[in-house]
Parts: structure tokens; sequence; C-alpha cells
């Protein structure tokens, strides 16, 4: 048997990985760093301070930021409990149902949005809403949200329900279990580490998710990516960093906990 | 869950002619079988056979194409897989791994809505009759795989089923376990008094185990018999080629009446013999035991053959020989009593009773 290549010995491999890491994290870790910055300068560095983080929540842009984060958050949380309900019963649907008509056909609609770019979604999406006379604002969030979720809420639940054997629910129904006994009593608890890391998952795609928001909010209903891009419009101001760092830190952290249940779900079984 | 409607009867399971179709292929063709109350019956038969498909059928996750199955008299092909009084023990256990050894004991009694304690209680005692009664609060995956074999077994009995269907439940287990709780699975069916259909692919465990057994293959049931029935009367080449060891020969057949054949052997010695059901004089195929074939001086017995190797097997040897006519035969000799010939060495082969049958085909 030839041996593996070793991808380290490629000439230039570590070069091009520093290069590609330096790209994506640099700017990541001078916004971080630019936010605890005494001066109102972007560029220079003026001392430690958290003078924008205390501007944030009191400054001049306080009450827009506020609204815009309850806005945010409700929308996320909201979408994606929807999207979650749904990928789940389309989960059990795919794994579950047996072979069906137009089952391909229904997974790939279940992940188009996946492959389709954001842009045209969102066009679609305010087309969609203007011709059928719905008033844009939160609701009209609200339903785009629900529905760019759902793949990625699907994805790690029907990944945890395929590795879950239909045995268990055969044992349950050989144990006079009814089929719905068997689904809320065996595979629903056998599917909690998928069923929260597609919440997870779905909850931060809808919290950062800017341009289809973009589109079909309406005039004056703002989300946090909304609203720091209209601030970004009026110049940059470091309170702009001191906000985008904290939400990169939600983001990070949920990313996180979505692994980790992914992860100890499996390890578990 | 009574039902008033039917009439009882001594079956506690009766198939009647099930066919099973899975698209093109067809797993089961026309299979029937009477199993007795209480009874330990075995279905056993190579892989692939339709073993898992005729249990699947009787627990309810497969509908039969053709057929009837009928619990007790009463035909349960209306019957969804949760109403009927059958339990499973399933070939990978299928244990709730998230419930304790007690709550998946306890599982199929609170769902026929016995109260939680007295489901515990319950559970308890067939936890004991398994000896695992200080398991009770542990997880099926700290659990060896004996102990979690165990803890299916008393899932499944927990209910108190008319019948238990077991698929293979003991083939996840080393050699060494697979024996012990052989006994120890044959105590409790009896100590029960449930009717027990297990499903094997080792005709040893069968053997050992059942009280009547359904030999399978490709979809038909070759034989249902007593494991001495079986064994010593197998009724055709599959069956006496499947269980135990034999030695086919090829041979005429003089005459067949009232199942006694009387065979002209290669080297035309003659031999008279029991005959199976349904094989008719002419060509035909013998079944020579090796365990009953004696070993004399040359030129003596109905055979004559060479030795051509030796296996040694603890309690036995295996003589490998050679017919005049040509034909490979295996004798079995018993170590100890008498000295094993050479290799190279001719004898004399003497066919005692019971070794010899001819087969239909
Ligand atoms: N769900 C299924 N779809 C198609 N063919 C199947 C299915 N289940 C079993 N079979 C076929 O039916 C035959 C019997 O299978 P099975 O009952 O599992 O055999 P055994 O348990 O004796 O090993 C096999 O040929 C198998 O390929
Ligand atoms: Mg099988």
């Amino acid at each position: 048997m030839a041996k593996p290549v070793d991808l380290r010995r490629f000439t230039g491999f570590r070069a091009i990985t520093w290069l590609c890491l330096f790209v994506l994290y640099a700017p990541l870790v001078i916004v971080a760093i630019y936010s605890f910055n005494d001066s109102t300068s972007i560029t220079r560095w003026g001392g430690f301070s958290l003078k924008w983080y205390v501007d944030v929540f009191t400054g001049p842009e306080a009450p827009k930021f506020r609204d815009a984060a309850i806005n945010s958050f409700t929308i996320a949380i909201g979408a994606a409990v929807c999207a979650t309900l749904i990928a789940t019963a389309a989960a059990v649907a795919m794994n579950r149902a047996g072979r069906f008509r137009g089952k391909t056909a229904s997974l790939a609609l279940i992940n188009l949005p996946l492959m389709v770019p954001e842009i045209v979604t969102a066009v679609a999406s305010l087309v969609f809403f203007i011709t059928i006379g719905f008033k844009t604002g939160l609701l009209t969030i609200f339903i785009a949200h629900i529905v760019f979720c759902i793949p990625f809420a699907y994805l790690p639940i029907s990944a945890r329900m395929q590795s879950v054997p239909d045995t268990y629910e055969q044992a349950a129904m050989d144990l006079y279990a009814t089929p719905w006994e068997a689904f809320r009593l065996v595979l629903l608890p056998l599917m909690v580490p998928g069923i929260l890391s597609g919440f997870l998952l779905a909850f931060i795609i809808s919290l950062d998710d800017f341009l289809i928001t973009n589109f079909v909010k309406g005039a004056g209903v703002e989300t946090l990516p909304t609203a720091i891009f209209g601030s970004v419009k009026q110049g940059i101001k470091p309170n702009i960093m001191a906000i985008s760092t904290l939400l990169l830190g939600v983001s990070v952290v949920f990313v996180t906990l979505s692994w980790i249940i992914g992860r100890a779900g499996q390890s578990k079984r | 869950m009574t039902s008033t409607a039917a009439v009882a009867t001594a079956n506690a399971v009766e198939i009647d002619n099930v066919v099973k179709r899975y698209g093109f292929v067809t797993a089961l063709h026309g299979v029937s079988m009477q199993i007795g109350d209480g009874e330990f019956f075995t279905l056993l038969g190579p892989s692939g056979c339709g073993k898992t498909t005729l249990l699947r059928c009787i627990a309810g996750f497969e509908d039969v194409s053709e057929g009837a199955i009928r619990l007790h008299g009463q035909d349960i092909a209306p019957l969804p897989p949760h109403k009927r009084e059958v339990n499973t023990v399933f070939q990978q256990y299928a244990l709730f791994p998230h419930m304790t050894v007690l709550q998946n004991v306890s599982f199929g009694l609170l769902r026929l809505g016995w109260s939680v304690s007295d489901a515990e209680a319950r559970a308890k005692q067939v936890l004991e009759l398994v000896q695992l009664g200080q398991f009770a609060e542990r997880r099926p995956g700290q659990l060896s795989g004996g102990q979690q074999q165990r803890v299916a077994l008393a899932r499944a009995l927990a209910p108190r089923p008319k019948v238990l269907l077991l698929d293979e439940p003991l083939s996840a287990l080393d050699l060494k376990l697979r024996q012990a709780v052989r006994s120890e699975l044959k105590a409790i069916q009896r100590e029960t008094g449930i009717a027990f259909v297990f499903v094997t692919h080792d005709q040893e465990e069968a053997l050992t185990m059942s009280d009547r057994i359904a030999v399978m293959s490709a979809g038909h049931v070759q034989q249902i018999g007593t494991p001495r029935e079986i064994y010593e009367a197998p009724s055709n080449r599959f069956v006496a080629d499947f269980i135990g060891e034999t030695n086919l020969l090829d041979v005429t057949a003089n005459r067949v009446s009232d199942g006694i054949a009387e065979i002209l052997l290669p080297g035309g010695a003659r031999l008279s013999c029991p005959a199976a059901l349904g094989a008719r004089a002419g060509q035909g195929h013998l079944s020579l035991r090796p365990e009953r074939l004696g070993i004399a001086a040359p030129g003596q017995g109905q055979l004559q053959a060479t030795v051509e190797d030796h296996v040694y097997l603890g309690t036995d040897t295996q003589l490998h020989t050679r017919l005049g006519s040509g034909e490979a035969l295996v004798v079995r000799l018993q170590n100890g009593a008498a000295a094993i010939p050479e290799r190279g060495a001719r004898l004399g082969l003497e066919i005692e009773a019971g070794a010899a049958r001819l087969l239909s085909d």
C-alpha cells in the first residue's frame, strides 16, 4: 500500500495556511482590539478603555441599538423555534416515512436555500411580499427568517436521526407504545442533541443575517446588523467596533454550544 | 386486550401459508407451522433464509403478502404491532439508551396502563429472574453484552406476552457466555411457560434448546420436528447436510416401501435402511452419519475404504477416507478405546443401525 501523501510536505503549505488564517482572522482581531481603544480615532491606539462599550449602552445611539437588539433577539428566537419545529417534522418524514413520491424533490426543496444566492432569495422574498400585498415590517422579516433557517436546522437534526436506528421505535411499539408514544418517549429524547444543535444554528444564522433582512424590513424597522450598517454609513466610530465585538462574542458562544451538544450526543451512544 | 371472540386453541401461533414479497424478492414462499402453547420452537436456517422476516411478520413490523397468522386462534392481520400480545428480543437488543434498566423493563407495563408502582414491582421481579436485580438503576451503556442481553429478555418478558420472539439473541455473545446463557434461557422458558419462537443459524444451539425445530432454507420450510427427528431422520438432502455432519453418497435404491429402502452401495454391497418421506426408487442420496460408522478388517463391512488423513478433535478423531469407487467419506471415531488406523491403511466400514438414511431431494 502506498503511503498517504503528507500534505504538510508540500512547498509553501505552511505559508499559505498562515496567509489564509491571517486574512480570515486579522480583521476580527483588529476590530476586537480597537473596540477597547480610548481614542475616538479608529486607526490610532490611545490606550485601553471600556468607554465604547459604555457608549453602546448609554450613548446617543443606545436607544437605536437597544431597539434593534430587541428586534434581533425576538426574531432570532421565534424564527429558530419555528424553523426547528418544521425541520424536525421534515426530518421525521424524510427518515422514517419510508419511500414516498417526491421524496428526492422534497429533500432538494428543503435544502435549496443553502444553494440559492442569498441576494436572489432576498429579492424574491421582497417581490413575493409586495405581490401578495404584505406590508413590510417585523412580520415579513420573521417569515423570511423562518424560511432560510429551515435548512440550517434540518441538517443537524436529520444527521442525528439517521444515526438512531429505527429498531428503537420498533422495540417501543413491540412494547405496546402507540406510534405517537414511540416518537415522544423514544425517538424524540434520542434526537434532543440534534434538535438543540439545529436550534442554535438557526438562531445564530437569523441573528447575523443582513442581506435578506435589509430587503424585507420596512422603513424604520431595524435589526442589529442593519442598525450597524446604518451607523457605518455615517462614518465608522469605535462604538461600532464594540457592538460588533459583542455580536461576535454571542456568535462564538452559540456556535461552540451547538458543536459541543452535537458532539456530546454522538459520544453518548 | 382480551379477545373474547377468539376460540381458545392449543396452538399459540399458527402460521398458515404465509408468503412475503419485497418487490421482486420473495422472502417467504408459503410457510406453514403450528407453535404450541409453552413450546420452545426454533426457526433454524442459514442467513438470508427468511427467519427474521417471519418473526417481523408475527410481531407486525411487516404485512404478509398472502396467508394468515393466528395468535391463539385469532387472526392478527388487522392488528398493529402495539396491539399484538407478542414481545420481541431484538438481535441487537435495542435497549433504550436514555432510560435506566428499570425504566426499560417497566416501559411495556406502563404502556399497558399499569400504575408506576405496580410496573416497577413487576420489573424488579423480572430483573431478579434474570439475576440483574442490583443493576436496576444503571444505563444500558454501562452493562456488558451478556447483561444487556438479559435486560432485553427481561424487558420482553415483563408484560407476560403470549409468545416471545427471539431473533438470534445469543449471536452477539462470545462462545463461553453463549453456552451459559443457553441453559439459563431454557430454564426461564420452562419457568414462565411462555411459547418461545427462537431464531438461530446455529444448529447446535437449536438442537440443545428446542422442543421442536423448523428447518428453513430460501424461504421454504424444509422440515419440522423434534431435535432427535431432525437429526436422526432428516427428510431431505438440505436438512441432512445442514444439521450436524454427514456424508452424502450417490446410490441406487432398488426398492422403497413402507419407509424402508433396499440400497445398492458403491462396491456392490446391499443395505436395507430407513427412507425419508418422498424418497423413491432409482438414483438417490444416502446420508451416512460419520459417528455411526465403525471400522472393521479389510474385506469385512459393507464398504471398503483407504485412509487418506486424520484430524484430531480432542474427544474424537476424524478419518478422511476414500472408497474404492472414488467417493470421499468421513468417519468419526472416539479416541481412547481402539487404535486409530494409519494413513494409507485399507479398512472395511460397518454401517451401524441408524447411520444410513435414504433422502428425498
Ligand atoms: N426490507 C427488505 N427489502 C427487501 N428484501 C428484504 C428485506 N428484508 C429482507 N429481505 C430479503 O429477504 C430474505 C430473507 O431475509 P431475512 O428474513 O432477514 O433472513 P434471515 O433472518 O434468515 O437471515 C433475504 O433475501 C433478504 O435479502
Ligand atoms: Mg436475521
